[in-house]
């Protein structure tokens, strides 16, 4: 059975290791921080400027001036800290964040990623998306394999407007794990009960397939 | 110490005319100076062009600008959450340049900083690129962006002192440290303005030097975007 948000966001907390400092785009990935095992010590970095976000506020104890990337308000965990925007994007260009995990539209077999704008709609704009692809040096993407209209997101070639080019290291779908390849993606893992016809079905560009594909542990 | 209190926010705005460029700090509606952007609306000025992360909503922030067509030209990474900017976009009434976030706090700080333009691989290989210089480092590609040139930048801090130095509370630091000094006149409004004396020289964020103009602001309204809460066990 194909995998529901949280089964990708679950599924994206295992590649999340002790000692990592994290950044979760809005959407699938915002749910990851709830599945990271205990065990280990992470801290969330919001590029609005804060390092060690805990969770949502109670009520009545929201603060207009402690929020996240998403507008939303929130709580700081002990050994938090607060900086400016340029010192935020200099932790994400330095590379000093270890793990970017973020939604996209479209990636492409060579590592393209689109996630910003679909031309004749209202552009919002690519906010800290383009800074984050094309720094981090692990990336994974966390969206469904195919849109609303049942077409194939992992493509050939992007169709939307680039977001960045060649940065995609890893992709987790409601189908399967797959890692961007020379060659093209190759299926690491499928969802519980997905066959390889499946997941062959649902992707446009190259799927390198190589013996037997074990299903994801959740 | 050198004086840079100013008598409230007329005084602050002074000198603001049509088509000028002014910097907002801010992101969403957290840590914008909400006394300044309602004495510009009242000031009646035209033609801005506006550096700013976000738009504000509809009846808040910049939105305020937008709703008396005072804005020309936005320059920001993210504009959603604002009907009539939408509308103005879509008439063609509002230009907008949408630039990477991080790139948008660069050019702040290449300006506040004096460099004339910095290398970043942000955008490179897209549409933002198109256009400008680009250049290979270590097998990696950059694109060269320049320096924001602006008239006024208007900063909001938490508490500040005559000498104009400047302590940010929480997220709302966001972009108002990167738009100090990085136009020809920063005005910075605070909730708190202290004697000179009492903020700890270790604990300043931003040293007066970078700002032109302080005043405690009227009141602060700080609005909330997305209230996310969750319940009590």
């Amino acid at each position: 059975m194909a995998l529901d948000k949280n089964g990708i966001a679950k599924r994206i907390a295992k590649e999340v290791q002790d000692g990592y400092y994290v950044n979760l785009g809005i959407g699938i990935p915002t749910l990851v921080a709830n599945y990271v095992r205990d065990d280990i010590e992470v801290e969330f970095q919001s590029e609005n400027g804060v390092l060690g976000m805990g969770p949502f506020p109670f009520e009545g104890e929201e603060d207009a001036d402690v929020i996240n990337a998403g507008k939303q308000t929130i709580t700081t965990l002990p050994g938090a800290s607060f900086f400016d925007s340029a010192m935020s994007f200099s932790m994400i260009r330095g590379q000093h964040v270890h793990l970017t995990i973020l939604g996209a539209m479209e990636v492409a077999e060579n590592g393209d990623i689109a996630n910003w704008k679909i031309p004749g709609r209202m552009v919002k704009g690519m906010g800290g998306a383009m800074d984050l692809v094309a720094s981090a040096e692990n990336i994974i993407v966390a969206m469904m394999h195919t849109n609303k209209a049942g077409e194939s997101k992992l493509l050939k070639r992007c169709s939307l407007p680039l977001t960045g080019v060649g940065c995609v290291k890893k992709i987790v779908t409601n189908l399967a794990v797959l890692e961007v390849t020379d060659n093209g993606f190759k299926l690491l893992e499928r969802a519980p009960g997905v066959s390889v016809e499946d997941i062959q079905n649902a992707t446009e560009g190259t799927l390198i397939v190589e013996g037997d594909i074990p299903e994801m542990a959740i | 110490m050198i004086n840079k209190q100013v008598s409230g926010v007329q005084e602050a705005i002074t000198g603001v005319s049509d088509n000028m460029t002014c910097m907002f700090g801010g992101f969403g509606l957290s840590g914008i100076p909400e006394n300044a952007i309602a004495a510009l609306v009242e000031s009646g000025v035209k033609g801005l062009t506006c550096i700013s992360n976000n738009a504000g909503v509809d009846d808040f922030g910049l939105g305020l600008l937008l709703q008396q067509h005072q804005i020309k030209k936005m320059v920001s990474s993210y504009v959603g959450e604002n009907d009539e900017f939408e509308r103005q976009m879509l008439s063609g009434e509002l230009d907008v340049e949408l630039i990477p976030q991080g790139t948008l706090a660069e050019r702040c700080r290449a300006a506040q900083a004096g460099f004339p333009a910095v290398y970043t691989p942000a955008g490179y290989g897209t549409e933002v690129a198109e256009g400008k210089e680009t250049r290979e480092f270590d097998g990696k590609m950059y694109v060269l962006e320049h320096a924001f040139k602006a008239d006024f930048a208007f900063v909001k801090a938490w508490k500040g002192d005559a000498a104009g130095n400047l302590i940010f509370k929480g997220t709302a630091r966001n972009f108002n440290p990167n738009m100090c000094g990085a136009a020809k006149i920063t005005v910075a409004e605070v909730e708190e303005l202290v004697p000179i004396g009492e903020l700890d020289p270790n604990q300043i964020h931003i040293p007066g030097i970078f700002v032109q103009r302080i005043f405690q602001g009227e009141k602060y309204e700080k609005r909330i975007e997305q209230r996310t809460v969750r319940k009590r066990e």
